[in-house]
């Protein structure tokens, strides 16, 4: 029997079957029932597989930490008798195993990066010479010309090779590591499914799009992410059946990708609009758009990055982006042209709108969602008013920041 | 004729403001920019004192350093290591190579004049 058709038989996506035939679910009541039915076997000769697996995931747990003592040889009998619990603990063994071996790589990287000790040497080298230099100039000891000029020229160069190492410094720092990265959280794991697809589900423009088919496709590690996922598409799939792909380009080209013309014409929301110009295939005829999404509590919950453009998951983000201004003011759009720190930092030209995730309550809670369209700034903007933002406090060197909450490593 | 000292960088702008300062102080400052030749450099003409970057291209200040130390001739030679590596695991190393003196990048001009005449008196 194919795996898709048994999945079919018990009534449960291909995906979660897959996840359950290589041990990362765990098996039990109606959906065990359904599979034996399926198989045409006993529920208790599944289960006792399922249960022998648990049993040595157990094991194995106790071997990662044996100062714990655990009572290995009563791991059947506890299996047995609270397989939740017992689940519970080979699920957080696994979870710790996979986060011990991020931070091994992460502590690889920071002591053993040859780009990384290189760019700190530049750095270093750079200021040691301006110091050295600067120094001599200010020493109060009347200098001949030439030795001034050349002085003078030093300074300039060291300070140009600065700006540029501590650039990449930092941009270093800021981006993931390649390789042997684990996705840690469920938003992740579904940032990464849009990152592979560049944020264009062709699948989905049809009439005939299935969010299910996708969903079974996907193989994620966990059915939190699966979850998501889920939500993620099928708001998709209403985005594009209310903007037509073919209908929603042509016009957005006519309207020059302006979203509050683009809403009223569709006659959507606002935040529908930014969320469907940045899933645009990629045309010479669109801008690249980045987007980001964040909860009542400023939790980066979508993120597309463009060039120069990211905000932090791990770290607090600079609050003074525009998605999170909108999040004080709901439902009041925020067209803002932004600029990145640093002598040409980059410019972006952003559109927010915080409103309510699903429907209005007017009893219990109505959570919230903001959501931002982010663009190059055209050159048409240049002059606009513009927001400081930053890549968050700890590398951002605007010192005198009035939504600073800790001081720079760059100060 | 001052004292000769060697300085063993290869950063342009840090060698011309050490070159200043050390003359200025009375030194005759020769330097050198890579590590490769950097132990002929000092056996062909042999300076008073050596100040010691630790990355250089072709050879590490540390195996200059361990190669000075194991030759007769430049056992005694005073050796001041400039370096951008200021962790404790870098100090040990050097100490336990024979280094005289060690300081830190980004340094201070009177550090360094402070060293430097503390290693060669009179």
């Amino acid at each position: 029997m194919r795996q898709a058709d048994l999945a079919k038989a018990a009534g449960i996506s291909a995906s979660y079957l897959n996840l359950i035939e290589h041990n990362r679910r765990r098996i039990g009541g109606r959906v065990l029932n359904d599979l034996a039915r399926a198989l045409g076997l006993d529920p208790t000769q599944l289960s006792e597989g399922a249960e022998t697996a648990l049993i040595q995931d157990l094991r194995g747990a106790a071997a990662t930490r044996s100062a714990a003592e655990a009572e290995v040889d009563r791991a059947e009998e506890f299996a047995g008798r609270f397989p939740g619990w017992a689940g519970l603990v080979t699920d957080q063994a696994a979870q710790i195993a996979r986060l011990e071996a991020k931070v091994k790589s992460l502590t690889d990287r920071m002591a053993h990066d040859p780009q990384l000790a290189t760019s700190l040497h530049e750095v270093i080298s750079a200021v040691t010479s301006i110091r050295s230099t600067s120094s001599i100039l200010v020493g109060g000891e009347v200098l001949d010309r030439d030795w001034q000029e050349r002085f003078h020229r030093n300074i300039y160069n060291d300070s140009q090779r600065l700006a540029d190492s501590s650039r990449a410094l930092v941009g270093y720092l800021e981006a993931p590591a390649d390789g042997g990265a684990l996705a840690l959280s469920p938003v992740e794991e579904v940032d990464a499914y849009f990152d592979r697809r560049g944020h264009h589900i062709a699948d989905l423009e049809g009439p005939e799009g299935s969010v299910e088919a996708l969903i079974a496709d996907a193989a994620l590690a966990t059915s939190a992410a699966e979850l998501l996922l889920q939500s993620c598409l099928a708001l998709y799939r209403d985005d594009a059946r209310a903007m037509p792909l073919a209908e929603f380009e042509a016009t957005a080209i006519e309207l020059r990708h302006d979203p509050a013309l683009l809403a009223a014409r569709f006659g959507v929301g606002p935040a529908a609009v930014l969320r469907r110009l940045s899933s645009l295939p990629e045309r010479p005829a669109h801008p690249a758009f980045g987007f980001a999404s964040c909860d009542g509590a400023g939790a980066v919950t979508r993120l597309k990055t463009i060039e120069g453009f990211s905000l932090p998951r791990a770290a607090a983000a600079c609050p003074v982006w525009p998605l999170f201004q909108s999040l004080s003011r709901p439902g009041q759009p925020i067209r803002a042209v932004v600029a990145l720190p640093g002598e040409g930092g980059r410019r972006y030209l952003c559109h927010a709108i915080a409103g309510p995730l699903g429907p209005v309550r007017f009893d219990g809670l109505s959570p919230v969602e903001a959501v931002m369209l982010v663009q190059s700034a055209p050159a048409s903007l240049s002059g606009t008013a513009e927001l400081a933002v930053g890549g968050g406090c700890r590398i951002c060197p605007r010192s005198s920041c009035p939504a600073r909450r800790e001081p720079s490593l760059l100060a | 004729m001052g004292k000769r000292v060697l300085v063993i960088e290869d950063e342009p702008n840090i060698i011309e403001a050490l070159s200043f300062i050390l003359s200025r102080d009375g030194w005759t400052v020769h330097t050198h920019s890579d590590g490769l030749n950097a132990n002929d450099r000092i056996r062909s003409t042999p300076p008073d004192l050596v100040i010691l970057d630790v990355m250089l291209p072709g050879k590490s200040g540390f195996d200059i350093l361990r190669d000075l130390r194991a030759d007769p001739e430049t056992r005694a030679l005073p050796v001041l290591m400039l370096t951008a590596r200021g962790q404790t695991r870098d100090r040990e190393l050097a100490e336990k190579l024979g280094v005289n003196r060690f300081i830190t990048k980004p340094f201070s001009n009177a550090e360094v004049i402070e060293n430097v005449r503390a290693l060669v008196t009179g």
